[in-house]
């Protein structure tokens, strides 16, 4: 694709546009510049040049996301509307909410840090073909196996003690994930269904374990605090942002690398854009895809314990309102892609803060973001709707134009002819 | 300590169909669509929205019949928006099922909300009432109050039979059930003998978001006459193991959601007793559905082409 510029001169040698910069650049500095530039030149041209067309590849895989999402803010405006509330008060609350101060923007990175790896975890699934619906309970077991490091040692350094309770996290979301994959690998179980139902399982095993064995005193079900060692510490006080935002991007660059630069990355994708075909490629499908789910569900569990261990810092009961509920939604608006994961987390991290404000402030319930996000899944469903769609939309959109023109001209017509009839 | 017959008598067997019924209901919904080859993930949000039109309609009007009605459109609606997203624009079955899920959870929270004024449950509306089968109760020489509560169920219970027998000859013994499997098998070979790929493929999913919201209907009004946020929690999804355990056959769905209504309502039996921490008990349904899936399913194979079909 060629970037045309605004007169329609092909700017797609963005060394054009250096030498522009350059011919502008007062003598005395260009002179100083002189050999080193001359040297870097091609370089820093080749660097613009991919970095434009990255950029551009992006925006055109962003388009039909950012589509969805607007339409679905606007269904959302819709039901605000039709049950009584201001559709313009609520947004401006949220947007202001979510963005207003630091501290907002902080509770927004905060809200979006589990859900980076919730869809990191469906997406990496997906990859293989699998869908991986269950990220809600490899994230509470994550969470309470990095609970339970988190409380059984008093006395261990931080150095020693949060890795491992980290460690413990991704341990329990990989079992979780486990189960259902050896399931779906030796037993043809739907892993739909199987990973569905162990989330349940999770969240009543979870909910058993605060409830009796390591219940703190008191009347809240909840595990004791667990020791300051294992702890990530906060990066924005007052903010609840902690560590676990870093741990969460490492792992998006992590994903990203083994996708795409790793044999392991290379088996995963080809068994999920098709399965048979990698079978007689020697690939081995099995393994690939209880990997893939393995994998899927330590970072799921990862982000349970990046939660634990960041902002609870004790497993309460019912804790994670819906992150891994959230995973398939963000990974699906991220254009399943590992770096589009984190812009998608920060919108819904935002919706979900900001709604929060949204809620205090006009009263309107929480559950509407819910119902915008589940909006934007239905469209990410089916590409072809949101191509329909916009095609509708410009097709209207230059109807509307062609009247606009016309009726243009019979006004200039009526003009013309009242000056005449003047004359 | 309670005797373990105190648990295991007729009238576990009566809790048993009680707890089923939903469950046959959505099995036979998801029969029926993935039969024409579509995998329909959403019956859970189907089901949702069913308990939820029905409790807002009875609310209303009064009358938990109109409920039913409602909830039975609903339902089809929904059903009708799978088929738009994944036979129409050939969107991807188990995101479009997901998003109605999601869909579902969401807009009933928020509508609670906004009509009840609570995100967790409803007021309490007319519900339908249990109809008593005198005759057969008569009939059964055996005595005892355990006959009458497997005797006086509600009529969506009695209903059920019916549909299971009709789904069974809808499918199995008239030209439209082997178009509705031909379609499912190889949409190509039917379309070239004459059979609207297309229209069949919507049919069969109005029909099981139908039969779906009927499921959830009966959760709603058939038992208490209230919503609870979330009150489906999984069936739809059992509902779809029950499916696949019954070997994608109506009778097949009956037997096997019959089956997990034993189980549901023998954990209800055993929660009373307090022998188990009640989240173990409230957690062994989803264990036991794993167990199933995984340990019963080896040799099932899908009846269906899941493929979007599209048209030369």
């Amino acid at each position: 694709m060629e970037n045309v510029s605004r007169k329609g001169k092909k700017t797609d040698n963005p060394g054009a546009l250096l030498h522009t910069i350059e011919s502008r650049l007062p003598p005395t500095v260009r002179q100083r510049l002189g050999n080193t530039w001359f040297r870097l030149h091609p370089f820093i041209t080749s660097f613009f040049d991919k970095l434009s067309r990255n950029l551009a590849r992006f925006v055109r895989g962003i388009v039909p996301q950012a589509v969805a999402i607007i339409i679905a803010l606007l269904v959302g405006a819709l039901v605000l509307w039709a049950t009584g509330h201001s559709p313009i008060d609520a947004y401006s609350q949220l947007f202001a909410g979510a963005f207003g101060d630091s501290y907002g923007l902080g509770q927004t990175l905060t809200q979006a840090t589990p859900i980076i790896f919730t869809s990191l975890a469906f997406l990496f699934a997906f990859k293989s073909g699998l869908f991986n619906i269950g990220a809600e309970g490899q994230l509470l077991i994550g969470g309470m196996a990095a609970a339970l490091v988190g409380i059984s040692f008093t006395n261990l350094p931080f150095y020693v003690h949060l890795p491992l309770a980290l460690l413990a996290g991704a341990g329990g979301g990989a079992l979780w994930g486990f189960i259902p994959a050896v399931l779906k690998a030796k037993l043809d179980a739907h892993e739909v269904i199987t990973t569905m139902m162990l989330s349940y399982v999770a969240l009543y095993v979870t909910s058993y374990m605060v409830n009796y064995p390591f219940k703190a005193p008191g009347w809240v079900a909840q595990t004791p605090l667990i020791a300051p060692a294992a702890e990530l510490p906060r990066i924005l006080p007052p903010t609840q942002l902690s560590g676990s935002i870093i741990v969460a991007l490492t792992m998006v660059g992590i994903t990203a690398f083994v996708l795409q630069r790793t044999t392991l990355g290379y088996e995963v994708r080809a068994i999920g854009l098709n399965a048979t075909a990698a079978r007689s490629g020697g690939i081995n499908v099995k393994r690939g895809m209880i990997l893939a789910l393995v994998i899927s569900g330590t970072l799921a569990g990862l982000g349970g314990a990046g939660e634990i261990l960041g902002v609870e810092r004790r497993f309460i009961d019912h804790f994670s309102p819906g992150y891994g509920w959230d995973g398939l939604a963000v990974a699906l608006i991220g254009g399943l892609n590992p770096f589009g994961v984190v812009l998608a987390s920060i919108l819904v991290g935002a919706l979900r803060s900001g709604g929060m404000v949204m809620n205090r402030v006009t009263g309107v319930p929480l559950d509407v973001i819910y119902l915008v996000q589940s909006l934007v899944v239905l469209f990410a469903a089916a590409p072809q709707l949101m191509k329909y769609l916009s095609k509708r939309g410009v097709l209207t959109l230059r109807t509307a134009g062609r009247v606009l023109t016309r009726f243009k001209s019979i006004l200039k017509n009526v003009r013309r002819r009242l000056k005449e009839e003047e004359l | 300590m309670v005797n373990i017959l105190d648990i295991i008598n007729i009238g576990l067997f009566a809790a048993a169909l009680r707890m089923a019924t939903p469950l046959v209901y959505a099995s036979l919904g998801g029969v029926f669509s993935e039969r024409a080859g579509i995998v329909n993930v959403g019956l859970e949000g189907m089901m949702l929205m069913g308990a939820f039109t029905g409790v807002l309609t009875s609310f209303y009007t009064g009358n938990a019949w109109l409920g039913v009605a409602s909830a039975i459109f609903t339902g089809g609606l929904f059903g009708l928006l799978h088929g738009v997203l994944t036979v129409k624009f050939a969107g991807n079955q188990i995101v479009s099922g997901t998003g109605i899920n999601l869909f579902a959870l969401g807009f009933t929270a928020y509508m609670s909300q906004t009509i009840w004024g609570s995100r967790g449950a409803s007021v309490s509306v007319p519900g339908i009432p249990v109809i008593s089968l005198e005759f057969l109760k008569d009939s059964v020489p055996l005595v005892g109050s355990a006959l009458d509560t497997l005797f006086s169920q509600s009529p969506l219970v009695y209903l059920m039979f019916i549909v299971v027998v009709l789904s069974y000859i809808v499918l199995f013994k008239t030209p439209v059930g082997l178009r509705i499997r031909a379609v499912g098998e190889h949409p190509a070979a039917a379309d070239t003998a004459g059979v609207n790929v297309y229209r069949t493929k919507y049919m069969c999913l109005i029909a099981s978001g139908m039969l779906a919201g009927l499921g959830g209907v009966f959760l709603s009004l058939g038992t208490l006459g209230i919503y609870v946020l979330n009150m489906t929690n999984g069936q739809g999804f059992i509902a779809l193991a029950a499916m696949i355990l019954g070997r994608w056959k109506p009778f097949g769905a009956f037997a096997a959601s019959f089956m997990f209504g034993i189980l549901f309502a023998l954990q209800i039996g055993l929660q009373s007793t307090g022998w188990l921490p009640p989240q173990i008990i409230q957690a062994t349904p989803y264990i036991l559905t794993v167990v199933v899936l995984a340990g019963f399913v080896r040799k099932a194979k899908a009846p269906s082409d899941y493929k979007p079909y599209e048209k030369d």
